[in-house]
C-alpha cells in the first residue's frame, strides 16, 4: 500500500472536547454492538424456555457483571444523547462553536445523570 | 486523453451515486432507534421481575413482540453500518478489512435472525 497520509489519525490531533465527544460516540457504539449480541442471546434464552433463561440469567447476574452492566448503561445513555445531538446538527442547528461547546458539556452531564437514574431504578428499588 | 465523457469516467469507480445512501440509512435507523430503544429500556425497567413467566407474558403481547422485532432489526442494521465505518477507517489492510466486514455482516444477520425467531416463537405460544 502506498504511504499516503491516513485519516482519521488519532495521534496527531490536540485533545479537545470535539475529539473527546466524537471518539466516545464511536467507542460507546462498539460497546452497544456487543450489547446487541448479548440482547440477542438473552432473547434466544427466553425463547428456549424457563430453564435456559434461568441458566443464562444466573451466568449474567454474577457480582462482577454489575460493573459491566454499568458500562453498558453508560454506553446506551451516552450514545442515545450524542445521537440526538448529531440528529439536531443534521438539521443545521447548533453548529456554532459556543453552542457546540455547551451541548458537549450538556451531553457529558446528562449522560452521567441518565446512567445513574437507570442504574438506580434497576438496582436501587426494593428487591 | 480519454474520449469518454466525465460522468462515464467516474461511474462505477468509487461511491458515485451510492455515497449518501450509507449516511442516510445510518440517520434513518438512528431516528427510529431513539423511541425504540427508550421504549425497550423503560419496558424492561418497569417489569416486576425478569423471571421467565413475567418476560414471556410480556413478550407474548402483540405490540411488545412487534416492537421487539423492529428494535432488533433496526439495531442490527444500525450496528452493522456503524462498525463498517469504524473498520473502513481504522483497518488498513485490504484483506483484513474485507474479512472483518464480511464477518460483521454475517454475525449481525445471524444474531438478528435468531433473536427475531425467538421473539416470534414466544409470541406465537411456542415458548414452554
Amino acid at each position: 500500500m502506498p504511504s499516503r497520509p491516513l485519516s482519521p489519525h488519532l495521534g496527531v490531533y490536540k485533545f479537545k472536547y470535539t475529539l473527546t465527544t466524537s471518539i466516545l460516540n464511536r467507542f460507546t457504539g462498539v460497546i452497544l454492538s456487543v450489547g446487541f449480541l448479548a440482547l440477542c442471546f438473552w432473547l434466544m434464552a427466553v425463547g428456549e424456555g424457563a430453564a435456559a433463561q434461568a441458566r443464562a440469567q444466573r451466568i449474567c447476574s454474577a457480582l462482577p457483571m454489575k460493573l459491566l452492566y454499568l458500562g453498558l448503561i453508560f454506553a446506551f445513555s451516552y450514545h442515545l444523547l450524542a445521537g440526538i445531538r448529531h440528529l439536531v446538527w443534521d438539521t443545521g442547528v447548533g453548529l456554532e462553536r459556543s453552542q457546540s461547546r455547551s451541548s458537549a458539556w450538556l451531553l457529558g452531564v446528562a449522560s452521567v445523570v441518565l446512567t445513574l437514574v437507570i442504574a438506580w431504578v434497576l438496582w436501587g428499588r426494593a428487591p | 486523453m480519454s474520449l469518454a465523457n466525465p460522468l462515464r469516467q467516474v461511474l462505477g469507480a468509487g461511491p458515485s451515486r451510492s455515497g449518501v445512501h450509507h449516511w442516510w440509512v445510518q440517520r434513518l435507523t438512528s431516528l427510529a432507534l431513539v423511541p425504540l430503544s427508550v421504549w425497550f429500556v423503560v419496558s424492561i425497567l418497569s417489569l416486576p421481575g425478569l423471571d421467565h413467566g413475567t418476560v414471556s407474558t410480556w413478550m407474548g403481547q402483540a405490540w411488545t413482540a412487534l416492537l421487539l422485532v423492529l428494535f432488533v432489526l433496526t439495531a442490527a442494521w444500525h450496528s452493522k453500518l456503524g462498525l463498517q465505518v469504524i473498520v473502513e477507517d481504522y483497518v488498513h489492510g485490504a484483506g483484513a478489512k474485507t474479512l472483518l466486514l464480511v464477518l460483521s455482516a454475517f454475525i449481525h444477520v445471524l444474531a438478528a435472525a435468531a433473536a427475531v425467531f425467538a421473539v416470534l416463537k414466544v409470541a406465537f405460544g411456542g415458548g414452554a
